[in-house]
């Protein structure tokens, strides 16, 4: 089964998220910010990244801007969970080299949704 | 008599019992009284042992006892109903009950004479507690019912404790549950 | 797949609450002008994470409210906006109110919701002050109307070189818009550059796509939305009166046609947030199933987080213990006398085992006294700027621990003592200037642990206390003699009696009609002390003395007839045989004795406490314990003294009932269970003549 990295600094977000790919199958690694999340991409290579954008230590966006030069991580789907209120996140994120966005809030239906159609 | 209106009844929870699969009381003699508590409220069944008397406590509160953790009152029913007072003996034991009070579920111990038996109500009638003259106040017996020829009154085990104006009815400490 | 949201709403609370303690702190730093741009990050993240939490765990009023508070915060950390001393009043006020949402969404409780909506618009009405008005509308109007269902859409689709570089596959959209209705694709081949030029990771195709079927154009948006800028794409509605087929959809309709779409896509989010209001109202019953069970799941279990570090030593310990255990019942499987040794060595280790592994588990119920005092900066705030006072507050020790019940209780009686400095100590500015001091005063809350205590002090440099307007104060209001004499620390004392503090005093800031006595006795009831120091002009400080662990109590054990008691052992100074020279009676006070300069009550414990069979009756044949509580000191009268240790408290109330004269009980070694004396409760006891006479006077009145 697809291995997926979520990443996220609300625990209460990061075990929705968590709990609710690990129902359905996946192998979730979980991180609490973008340089555990780095670190964690590093050592072992992931199907799947989702990623809060505000987070300490190191932002999503910078996450996916660090993670898609990795030549391990060329292709793979990067997803940031945002908020509506950020237009420009989604840009940033974009520019960075995000393959897309899962607006938050979402429920766990809107997220395996999502997350089968990226892993086909 | 007491075929008629079996199903007369001041407890709620001692009726649905009845409905499903019949209640069972243990009965216990108490100055040559038979007595029944719902068997569903009785944790166990123990030798009458010293217990740590509670300064300025009405003399029916013998005292507490540590149970597995826990301390628990134990009440005199003899002295709790104004019967005449007897020294324990070997034969004297202790009830311990589960009581609802306001304040949630609490743990007490009971002084009786003896253990006699298991009742099943279900074989028998209970009937509403008529308004007699005995020695107990009625407001403790929730019903009555006879076998063996014998009477058997049936205690409102919760009214035993929030019949006693001492008893803290607020909030109270959940820790040693 | 069916998830029970509700199991993540604690985490969701308790994170919720840690962050709005950090937007406090650091809107309180902003204010100070001592907040770095890392600090107001962490102010917005926290806004954001309880705005993401709260929107996905279904507690849409408090997103709602957040995301005003995130907008303004965003506009501060972008340098946007100016940080202003009325925005940050009102973010702090918005932190209460959210505060307040948060507690009645976890408790399932009341909420004023009125109070919510004012403040919503006290944050518009800051937002709106200098924000460039029109961005938000203009996105409002975007929306596109919606005319005439289409049977179709006709899609042309261009991505650009280097989509896949995005994680982004063309054939994933292909395949999402056919399972949305029927798909005629396409390809556009012309691009395709010849096999040595070719870039492997680069797309070169594009496609013309008719899509046939009852489409939204929303759900045509949403298939794109992720690519949007990599790509260039037209959409066009194939209408029931026009022929299927477009005539052309080449170059000229492709470059017309993005310019208008492209403004529509931008308004992805309102159609999205329209769905995702639907499935919200959708869940909301189901929600508030959910929400009720968790806060009847909740009640009476609260949680506490816990140090990873002290979990990990508590396992270790554990670990221990087991290999004690075994070694233990390996040597009771075959035991002769030879191996006595082994046993003794066995046991002791056993014993140090279990006391190792009870100061873990205490450890666990210790938390950072910080949880406390996080909320001073913010009351010193707001006191001292509603009073016209310059009061700078010093807090020191913040990391002592204590035990969680503690915290939870020592919070009121805290806040009033500091309240009582700020309004009753700290002079006005003026004033303090006259008095030749500096102009801003300062309130020091300090805590440590010294001996077996926590000690947390309250000091200021105020104006103090004067003992001649305290005893007069205390004369009239009936509390002493009038020709009382009283030294200056009986007369501070005097604070601490029922009936001093009234209305009179009684002011916006330390009044609620909670007086200094109910301070005492909470204070009391934790097993703890308060002592007061004041100099006139200088200042005054409080002084808390408060047992380390609640759970546990240094017990000095007493013998009255066969009776076990156990006395506190911080309440006892000294225990003392008495000579027969030292005894006084005193008309209508009862037995006395003098110790070095003072005359003590004595309190014969088989009396207050009506125990039989008393070994010492005569003062002379037992023993006297000096205690001390509530500022009281008396002589307790007892068989004897049997031995120090510590015990474990339970509860009597758990099964039984509050009983005067007595704090809890203990069981003993043997399995008895032995009933710790509540010395000021004594105290009190005693000068009413007794439990009997109490209870008489209870019944009269």
């Amino acid at each position: 089964m697809a291995s997926i990295l979520a990443v996220d600094d609300s625990a209460s977000m990061l075990q929705m998220v968590a709990f609710t790919l690990k129902g359905a199958g996946y192998d979730v690694v979980e991180a609490s910010d973008g340089l555990q999340a780095l670190e964690v991409a590093r050592k072992q290579s992931v199907n799947l990244v989702i990623t809060d954008v505000n987070m300490p230590r190191m932002d999503g966006i910078t996450l996916i801007k660090e993670l898609r030069a990795l030549p391990a991580y060329k292709f793979t789907p990067l997803l940031m969970l945002t908020t509506e209120s950020s237009p420009e996140k989604k840009q940033q994120g974009k520019a960075a080299g995000a393959t897309g966005w899962i607006v938050k809030p979402f429920n766990p239906d809107q997220l395996l949704n999502t997350v089968k159609k990226v892993l086909g | 008599m007491a075929e008629a209106n079996a199903k007369i009844m001041t407890n709620p929870q001692e009726e649905e019992c009845l409905d499903e699969f019949g209640a069972q009381y243990l009965t216990f003699s108490l100055a040559d009284e038979e007595y029944g508590v719902d068997i569903l409220r009785v944790q166990e069944i123990r030798g009458w042992e010293t217990v740590t008397r509670v300064p300025n406590a009405p003399s029916y509160v013998k005292g507490v006892l540590n149970l597995r953790g826990s301390i628990v009152p134990i009440f005199d029913l003899r002295e709790r109903f104004n019967l005449a007072r007897q020294a324990y003996t070997k034969d004297t034991v202790v009830v311990v009950l589960r009581v609802t009070a306001a304040g949630g579920m609490r743990i007490m111990g009971v002084v009786v004479d003896a253990v006699s038996d298991v009742l099943n109500a279900s074989d028998d009638g209970i009937t509403s507690t008529p308004d007699f003259g005995g020695s107990v106040a009625t407001e403790f017996i929730s019903g009555l019912v006879s076998a063996g020829g014998k009477m058997i009154m049936l205690l409102d085990v919760d009214r035993l404790l929030s019949q006693d104006e001492g008893i803290d009815q607020g909030e109270r400490d959940h820790e040693d549950q | 797949m069916t998830i029970d949201m509700a199991q993540f709403h604690q985490v969701f609370f308790d994170e919720s609450f840690e962050g709005l303690d950090i937007m406090e702190s650091g809107l309180l730093d902003m204010d100070a002008g001592n907040a770095d741009l890392e600090q107001i990050n962490a102010i917005f993240r926290a806004a954001h994470s309880i705005k993401g939490g709260s929107g996905t765990f279904g507690f849409t009023n408090i997103s709602d409210f957040t995301h005003v508070m995130e907008t303004l915060l965003d506009e501060m950390r972008d340098g946007r906006r100016q940080v202003s001393a009325d925005a940050i009043n009102v973010l702090l006020r918005s932190v209460d109110v959210l505060r307040e949402m948060l507690t009645a969404a976890s408790e399932d409780g009341e909420l004023n919701e009125a109070h919510v909506r004012e403040q919503q618009a006290e944050l518009e009405r800051v937002l709106n002050e200098g924000a460039q008005a029109g961005a938000s509308s203009a996105e409002e109007t975007a929306a596109p109307p919606e005319t005439r269902q289409p049977t179709g859409w006709h899609i042309v689709f261009r991505p650009h070189a280097h989509m896949m570089r995005t994680g982004n596959d063309p054939v994933r959209i292909l395949r999402e818009l056919s399972s949305l209705g029927e798909l005629e694709v396409e390809a556009d081949l012309s691009d395709l550059p010849s096999l040595d030029e070719i870039e492997p990771e680069d797309c070169y195709l594009s496609w013309d796509l008719r899509l046939t079927g009852d489409v939204s154009r929303d759900q045509l948006d949403d298939v794109f939305a992720w690519v949007e800028d990599d790509c260039d794409l037209a959409i066009m509605p194939m209408l029931p009166e026009q022929p299927a087929a477009a005539p052309d959809p080449a170059p000229a309709v492709e470059a017309g046609a993005t310019e208008p779409v492209a403004p529509q896509v931008k308004a992805v989010p309102a159609p999205e947030e329209r769905r995702n209001g639907v499935d919200r109202r959708g869940e909301g019953d189901r929600r508030k199933g959910d929400r009720r069970k968790s806060a009847t799941a909740s009640q009476g279990s609260s949680s506490i987080r816990v140090d990873i570090s002290k979990i990990d030593a508590l396992i270790n310990m554990v670990g221990e213990l087991v290999i004690t255990q075994s070694m233990l019942s390996l040597l009771g499987e075959d035991f002769d006398m030879s191996r006595v040794e082994r046993l003794q060595e066995g046991l002791s280790q056993l014993e140090r085992h279990t006391r190792e592994m009870q100061e873990s588990v205490m450890q666990i119920r210790m938390l950072p006294i910080s949880f406390t005092f996080s909320r001073f900066p913010r009351l010193v705030h707001d006191l001292s700027t509603k009073m016209g006072k310059k009061i700078e507050l010093k807090m020191t020790g913040e990391t002592t621990e204590v035990d969680k019940t503690v915290i939870e209780k020592i919070g009121d009686p805290l806040v009033h003592l500091v309240r009582n400095s700020l309004d009753h100590g700290i002079e006005l500015p003026a004033d303090r200037i006259a008095a030749g001091k500096p102009e801003t005063g300062t309130v020091e809350l300090n805590a440590s642990h010294r001996g077996g205590n926590i000690i947390i002090e309250i000091k200021d440099d105020g104006k103090g206390l004067n003992p001649d307007v305290l005893l007069n104060k205390a004369i009239e209001r009936g509390l002493v003699p009038a020709d009382a004499n009283l030294t200056d620390q009986q007369i501070y004392e005097l604070i601490f009696m029922a009936g001093f503090s009234t209305a009179e005093q009684v002011s916006d800031v330390s009044g609620r009609g909670v007086g200094m006595d109910v301070v005492r006795r909470n204070i009391n009831e934790l097993g703890g002390s308060i002592e007061i120091w004041s100099e006139l002009g200088k200042g005054s400080s409080f002084t808390i003395r408060l047992p380390l662990t609640l759970a546990i109590l240094d017990g000095q054990t007493v013998s009255v007839g066969e009776e076990t008691y156990i006395v506190p052992l911080v309440s006892i100074i000294e225990s003392i045989q008495i000579q027969a020279d030292m005894i006084n009676l005193v008309a209508g006070k009862g037995e006395t004795f003098k110790l070095r300069d003072e005359y003590l009550p004595i309190v014969r414990l088989h009396q207050v406490l009506g125990i039989e069979g008393a070994k010492a009756t005569e003062l002379t044949e037992g023993l006297l314990v000096v205690v001390e509580g509530e500022g009281r000191r008396c002589g307790l009268f007892v068989d004897d003294l049997l031995g120090q240790q510590q015990v474990v408290i339970k509860s009597l109330e758990a099964n039984y009932r509050k009983v005067d004269g007595i704090s809890g009980a203990t069981i003993l070694g043997d399995g008895s269970v032995a009933l710790i004396l509540d010395v000021p409760g004594l105290i009190r006891l005693a000068g009413r003549g007794g439990a009997r006479d109490e209870r008489e006077m209870r019944l009269s009145a």
